[in-house]
């Protein structure tokens, strides 16, 4: 048994909890106020290394693991969840798809950028007439004289309308056998006639992350941009996402850390009956739960990407750990403005910013509800 | 196209207790065992003027240290940054080395481990502060020193840098060989990426004994003793002044006595 990280995960969390003191924290507030992804912050996580974490170096990549990318994912949910989850959104949504399912040539072709961090892609799969139910899927693609000809729309999909946006992965219907449909994953590059990326979504939180509509009409593009084998497009996916699961909750343990990291702060200035606040014990209480709550969602996260290291099953862990701490993270967002008081209801307290930011957490990648169902399943149980 | 001579360059590291947690006395001394340490701040502009050096000039930049064996962390840190070797003098009679003993010990792994064309050092470490290591070590290395640079340009042989003093900067050139001792903020020292920190992890350090630098432990004597510990003085409030119309008169005749302006 050993909790310790590898002494280069600790020295590389180190350089991006400093850089993100450094680049971030000082700016974050404001770039929530504007709403746009900064560029200049993305260029300087790039210079990082921090979105080739998990590629070979072959690729353009920074040869290391998985477990250092939810590290570097965590220090920078801390304090900046929109740009936490546009790093996670590029490696694990934008470049993982090429990276598990690409041919040689399309690695090749479409990776080495999207490693070095100059290129960003999504990944299309919600659409708005479902997102957890991917039979509902209703864009559609038909092979033509060599190219995928698509019609269609996608929602809410993460870094597809940045200055950078390369590409965006898609599914689409091929084909519909008897009501099965047949879903297969197609590179659609940015800028493609008939492609549309529609403006910014008002979102609650996650304000300076990039996210959009996408219309597909008549979209042609060749055949050599499917992605993986036809009608596995589904299937691959899902892969995907119980990788990102991880990703996601170690994105909110460092929402959740942020929480009690500036309510420990606070409790210590702020003064009431002629006490610091953290004297009482009802604040106490409160904090202690806080970071017994952020601690245990961590070694979650930490176990299910020790398991995917080692190549084990780990689809159950990955869904609990997701399912946990994005719950957590939006009681621990919740208990921090508590503990705020008025305060934490103003946005110059970064608590207020990340209670907003929180309950997407319970949404996107899959809901609480279908994490529920993935853990039942995982544990035999049979659907009605 | 003539390529330019290679620099030479040793750049001085220390390894100290982190100076964002609260420091702890042990006796009349900072309680290093067992705290958390971190590659001195204030050296990582050291290993940034190196390295761009380097970038500029060619050649190589090694690392000296001296510290007990965990010390090889602020080692590991430099050569993350990018640094290409290291060397880490580390002896059981060096136990609360004084400046003057670190400047004798240090001057004699330079030696060792050179030639160099420059030699760069913090003004002063996090820790102690006593700011003399620099000047010391340039004495028994027989370099001119050039010291609390705020910028430097190398060139061929030699050295051209802006000197802080308290009103302004000298600008100040010397041939190489030659020691420069750096302020915070004569550049913006890079992150370590991983790549950077999975390289270090294969990049040479040598680790010195004093008897692999041929000094004995009378050599590294320690004559310098604290007398006294005191609380720093509280700060100040500061002076408020009411803007009856003269504020920025008030404004400018502070900052000149601050020597700003």
């Amino acid at each position: 048994m050993d909790f310790d990280l590898a002494p280069e995960q600790r020295e590389f969390t180190r350089t991006v909890e400093a850089f993100v003191d450094d680049v971030i924290r000082p700016h974050a507030e404001r770039w929530d106020e504007e709403a746009e992804l900064p560029m200049d912050a993305v260029k300087q996580m790039a210079e990082l290394g921090l979105f080739g974490l998990p590629f070979p170096e072959e690729y353009g990549g920074m040869g290391g693991d998985f477990l250092t990318l939810c590290l570097a994912i965590e220090a920078i949910a801390r304090v900046d969840s929109s740009l936490a989850i546009t790093l996670e959104a590029a490696v694990g949504l934008g470049a993982m798809p090429i990276w598990h399912f690409g041919t040689e040539e399309q690695k090749q072709r479409w990776l080495p950028q999207l490693a070095r961090g100059e290129k960003l892609a999504g990944f299309g799969l919600t659409e708005p007439g479902g997102g957890s139910d991917a039979g509902a899927t209703r864009t559609t693609a038909k092979l033509v004289a060599g190219e995928w000809v698509i019609n269609g729309s996608k929602s809410f999909i993460t870094n597809s309308g940045t200055s950078v946006t390369e590409f965006v992965t898609i599914t689409a219907v091929t084909d519909d056998n008897n009501g099965k449909k047949e879903i297969t994953a197609i590179i659609v590059p940015n800028g493609t006639e008939g492609f549309e990326v529609g403006k910014p979504y008002r979102k609650m939180g996650w304000h300076h992350s990039d996210t959009h509509e996408l219309s597909f009409n008549d979209v042609r593009v060749p055949e050599a941009n499917q992605l993986g084998l036809r009608g596995e497009g589904f299937k691959n996916f899902l892969k995907i996402l119980d990788d990102g699961r991880i990703a996601i909750a170690a994105l909110a343990v460092g929402l959740a850390q942020g929480c009690v990291d500036e309510s420990i702060g606070y409790a210590r200035e702020r003064t009431a009956f002629g006490h610091a606040i953290g004297d009482f014990q009802a604040i106490q209480f409160k904090i202690a739960d806080m970071a017994m709550k952020t601690e245990l969602a961590r070694t979650a996260y930490h176990k299910a990407a020790w398991l995917k290291e080692l190549g084990r099953p780990y689809k159950m862990e990955a869904a609990m750990a997701k399912l946990y701490a994005s719950e957590i993270a939006v009681d621990v967002a919740r208990d921090a403005v508590q503990i705020h008081g008025g305060y934490g209801y103003i946005e110059e307290f970064p608590v207020c910013r990340h209670f907003r930011d929180s309950k997407i957490l319970e949404i996107g990648e899959g809901t609480s509800e279908v994490m529920r169902i993935l853990i039942a399943r995982e544990l035999g149980l049979a659907q009605a | 196209m003539e390529r330019k001579k290679a620099l030479n360059i040793a750049v001085c590291v220390k390894h100290i207790p982190d100076p964002n947690l609260p420091g702890e006395l042990d006796g009349q001394r900072l309680k290093r065992a067992g705290v958390q340490g971190v590659l001195d701040p204030g050296d990582e502009f050291g290993v940034e003027a190196g390295l761009q050096l380097k970038e500029a000039h060619g050649g190589e930049v090694t690392l000296i240290s001296m510290g007990p064996a965990v010390a090889l962390e602020a080692v590991r840190r430099g050569l993350s940054m990018g640094a290409d070797k290291g060397v880490l003098v580390s002896d059981d009679a060096l136990a609360g080395a004084d400046a003057l003993t670190t400047a004798r010990v240090l001057a004699a792994a330079i030696a060792k481990a050179g030639p160099f064309d420059l030699v760069i050092a913090g003004v002063e470490s996090t820790d102690g502060y006593t700011g003399t290591m620099p000047s010391s070590l340039a004495e028994f290395l027989g370099l001119p020193q050039l010291t609390f640079v705020k910028s430097l340009e190398g060139a061929e042989g030699s050295i051209r840098v802006n000197r802080q003093t308290v009103e302004g900067y000298h600008v100040v050139e010397s041939p190489l060989p030659a020691l420069i001792s750096v302020t915070a903020g004569v550049n913006e020292p890079r992150y370590a990426s991983f790549k950077g920190i999975m390289a270090a992890k294969k990049k040479p350090v040598e680790q010195w004994s004093l008897a692999d630098l041929e000094l004995s432990s009378d050599d590294v004597t320690v004559n310098q003793s604290v007398t006294n510990i005191g609380k720093a003085e509280e700060r100040q409030a500061g002076e408020v002044v009411e803007d009856d119309g003269s504020g920025a008169a008030r404004i400018a005749d502070f900052l000149k006595e601050a020597k700003v302006i």
